[in-house]
């Protein structure tokens, strides 16, 4: 097992210099000088923009420019985007926000989608589970930025129940409104995979067994149905945190809050590529953790699964 | 100034880009509830105003903020020789006097009871050092090209500014070539003063900058960046900007729905850009708390000069005329903007003193579909016209809605084959403007820095200038601008610049198109909301009820 999470841990490293790495070249190759994008249409002098180019290493070919930035990545130092920040000032801004807020959308999306999917499984073709179908198939074809919006109006302008925007500090309670927003489709996937797993689950052998053995219903269901039904959905749910933590860029937009989606987008266009790889490299990081987490998370919810040494 | 066209949303600058995040202030929402304990009528002397804004995207050194998220601080925390009124007339602030007698030695006098918020006093080296800093190009500001008329300027190693220091309160500057309208220049914020304290360490000012505005920084770290930045009242203010409220409340917006939104809410007092989306509601959703005027903005297309049937000929002149007759302009601006834009009338701007609707030759702008069928047709006798007429664009600044029009405009008077041409960035957008390197028309726009009509004129369209990316050349304008700027008043000047304008319609270097509008709205808790000749609100004058 150890052996295996260290396995796990050390194809980190060439994942990370291969995604930081290739996105570096992405953003260089984006056509367009990122300094002459800073001003309008009225640029510089041609001797001010060389002075700036000069300052962010911009002159120099790409490999250069990204070896300066790996050289400096360990000795701690992200870089500065042009406005002076560090860039490490960036992520410890963006990431705890996001964070909090993909938490929340995250523990909205498997609690209320697996008990809902849940339900629905367990009274297949009953008027809750027709309900469900129809509400899921709703949420799954509205766009997110509807959504967004729609609830926005009524909740938060017209009867003040919610936030309208998040304050710079984003505490918990401002975030629940645009959790609920992020998590609507995530929301109506994960039903629709509990209420499909949970129903085969339901004629499986082991279920009869279980209730031939006279096993009380309620035990049945939680520890026979429900804990072999949840592998598919803890698949999803690892996959849905990355998508989460960078597809936020709409609900970001919408309720103002200053997160990594945002930032990132932010960071693309003015061609900034110090920001864009630290957050992106920061991501495959996260990203990759947290399918280590479900792969030995399948272990627990299904024995059968064993890590081979 | 540069307009990106992100967003034509433009104020000081460039805007790059929208960006940056913001906040719900929290200082608005309880100074809301105690304001009825206070006299309504006089306002509230203490009171914060909230108001939207974007993460500058560079320190606040005034000589290197050209963009509107800095710009509309920096504004706030410095003053400079002269300041401008809403109609965009200057008024004296440190400066007494300006005089030349000869437009291009100019003699400034300063009052003496200006101050520093860190104490020290405004002098004229505080202008001279700044202003010869600023044109370093070792310090790589991006306001430095504003000195090029500064004799001793070198824009290729550091200059050495002709600028002598008669005594404390008096500095005389000596300029490459007479310019009339020197003076309207000088409340740009290149020229802003900065306090000795500033050359120590320039880092730690651009971040907690010391001005002599009528606001200054609440405390140093008053700057949160992507959040918002809190400014306060500067009592030893001794201009003519004298803030009628407490301080103001930045906030930091990462896109304008959600200022919108904050505005609808009643947690953001003052919001002046109210986005396209809500073009049609705003006026509902704010009854007589709206602003929607032509700014400082003026949007046209360019035709390079050097383009295959456009050049500088007759043929080229008449195919010019033809596609600005066939632009139904004042349909365009209420069908596609909800009368967001005005049409446009010259080459400059309703909002600054010496604007005429009426320069001769300016009948081109009007739709006239009959003479423009005529005169694409009297072109084509003289060389038939096959291919497409194209007019770029970046993608990323909601121009393709008013570029489908204009180009199914001209196919449909003209029977020719018209397309836009969409660059996905500004970045890239630029790049091949600026180079030269796109195949038919693009689309152009300014924004003036100083309220001076030569600012619309000069930089654009003179042989050589510095934004001149259609490569226009005629010797009449030049001459025509040239001597606009050796007039002994700016009245004088602007005459002459009138007939430059004409030239302009006769040769058509680009097809003016309308003015962008500045649409603000304000929430019922503060009155006397104006907005100034540059479209930022006059914060200074804002009260809250």
């Amino acid at each position: 097992m150890l052996w295996y999470i260290g396995k796990r841990l050390l194809q980190l490293i060439p994942v990370f210099f291969g995604a930081t790495f290739l996105i570096y070249f992405m953003v260089f190759a984006l056509p367009g000088d990122p300094v002459a994008a800073l001003y309008g249409d009225k640029q510089p002098s041609p001797q001010v923009i060389a002075e700036i180019r000069a300052q962010f290493n911009l002159d120099k070919p790409f490999i250069v420019q990204y070896l300066i930035y790996i050289g400096h990545l360990f000795q701690g130092n992200l870089g500065t985007t042009f406005s002076g920040i560090p860039v490490i000032d960036q992520l410890k801004q963006a990431f705890p926000i996001t964070f909090r807020l993909s938490m929340l959308a995250l523990l909205f999306e498997a609690v209320a989608g697996i008990l809902v999917g849940l339900i629905s499984g367990l009274r297949k073709g009953k008027i809750f589970d027709n309900s469900a179908l129809v509400v899921s198939l709703l949420l799954i074809s509205v766009p997110t930025f509807v959504v967004g919006f729609l609830l926005q109006f009524f909740l938060g302008i017209k009867w003040g129940l919610f936030a309208v925007t998040v304050s710079p500090e984003a505490p918990w309670g401002d975030l629940v409104l645009p959790a609920i927003v992020l998590a609507t489709v995530s929301f109506a996937y994960i039903v629709r995979l509990t209420r499909a797993s949970v129903s085969e689950n339901m004629s499986a052998d082991f279920v009869r067994t279980a209730t031939a053995k006279g096993l009380p219903r309620r035990r049945v269901i939680s520890v026979h149905i429900l804990r072999n039904s949840l592998v598919p959905v803890v698949t999803y749910l690892g996959v849905d945190i990355g998508s989460l933590m960078v597809g936020a860029i709409v609900t970001e937009g919408i309720f103002n809050i200053q997160g990594v989606g945002g930032t990132v987008y932010k960071a693309i266009q003015l061609q900034q590529g110090p920001t864009v790889v630290s957050f992106v490299a920061v991501m495959v990081i996260i990203f990759m953790l947290a399918n280590l987490l479900v792969d030995l998370l399948y272990a627990l919810l299904d024995p059968r699964i064993r890590y081979a040494k | 100034m540069k307009i990106t066209g992100k967003r034509l949303r433009p104020l000081f600058g460039a805007i790059a880009i929208v960006g940056a995040a913001s906040m719900v202030l929290a200082g608005c929402s309880s100074s809301g509830g105690d304001s009825a304990t206070k006299s309504a009528a006089a306002g509230d002397a203490t009171a914060i105003i909230s108001a939207n804004g974007t993460e500058p995207q560079k320190p606040l050194i005034p000589s290197d903020t050209t963009e509107t998220g800095g710009g509309r601080i920096v504004t706030q925390l410095f003053d400079g020789l002269v300041s401008y009124d809403a109609k965009g007339a200057i008024v004296n602030e440190v400066a007494k006097s300006i005089t030349s007698d000869d437009q291009q030695n100019w003699d400034i006098k300063l009052n003496d009871d200006w101050t520093f918020t860190d104490g020290t006093k405004v002098t004229a080296e505080s202008f001279t050092k700044a202003w010869a800093w600023a044109a370093d190009l070792k310090n790589a500001q991006t306001a430095s090209s504003f000195f090029a008329n500064f004799k001793g300027y070198d824009g290729a190693k550091s200059s050495q500014l002709d600028l002598t220091v008669v005594s404390p309160t008096e500095f005389k500057v000596a300029l490459l070539a007479p310019q009339a309208d020197f003076p309207l220049s000088l409340g740009y914020s290149a020229f802003y003063p900065l306090p000795s304290s500033f050359y120590k360490d320039t880092k730690a000012f651009g971040q907690d900058p010391i001005g002599n505005g009528p606001y200054k920084l609440k405390s140093a770290t008053a700057w949160k960046h992507n959040v918002g930045i809190d400014l306060v009242t500067n009592k030893d203010y001794a201009g003519s900007r004298k803030p009628v409220n407490g301080g103001l409340n930045f906030s930091f917006y990462t896109g304008l729905d959600s200022a919108y939104a904050d505005a609808q809410a009643g947690n953001l007092d003052i919001d002046d850009t109210v986005p396209d989306a809500n073009f049609a509601t705003y006026q509902s959703d704010f009854p007589d708390h709206f602003s929607n005027s032509p700014a400082a903005i003026f949007q046209s297309f360019t035709i390079p000069s050097n383009l295959a049937h456009f050049k500088e000929d007759k043929e080229g002149k008449l195919r010019r005329e033809a596609i600005s007759l066939a632009i139904d302009r004042s349909q365009i601006t209420k069908v596609i903007f909800q009368g967001t834009r005005t049409p446009a009338k010259d080459f400059t701007t309703p909002v600054i003193d010496g604007y005429s609707a009426d320069v001769e030759g300016n009948d081109v702008l009007n739709y006239n579909k009959s003479k423009a069928v005529e005169l694409w047709k009297e072109a084509d006798a003289i060389s038939p016209f096959t291919g497409t007429f194209t007019i770029a664009y970046n993608a990323d600044g909601g121009h393709k809605g008013w570029v489908d029009a204009v180009t199914n405009g001209i196919t449909n008077v003209l029977g020719i084959k018209a397309a836009g041409q969409s660059y996905p960035t500004f970045g890239g957008f630029r790049d091949d403007v600026a180079g030269g390197k796109t195949s038919g028309a693009f689309r152009s726009g300014w924004q003036a820095d100083y309220p001076s009509l030569n600012d619309f004129l000069a930089p654009l369209y003179v042989t050589g200038a510095s934004s001149n990316d259609g490569k226009y050349s005629s010797s009449e304008f030049d001459a025509l601008v040239k001597k606009g700027s050796s007039q002994a008043t700016v009245a004088d000047a602007n005459k002459i610049y009138q007939q430059a304008q004409t030239v302009l319609f006769q040769d058509l270097p680009a097809i003016p198109l309308w003015y962008s509008n500045e649409v603000g709205v304000w929430s019922t808790k503060v009155s006397n909301v104006k907005f100034g000749w540059d479209s930022t609100p006059l914060y200074y004058a804002v009260t809250k009820n």
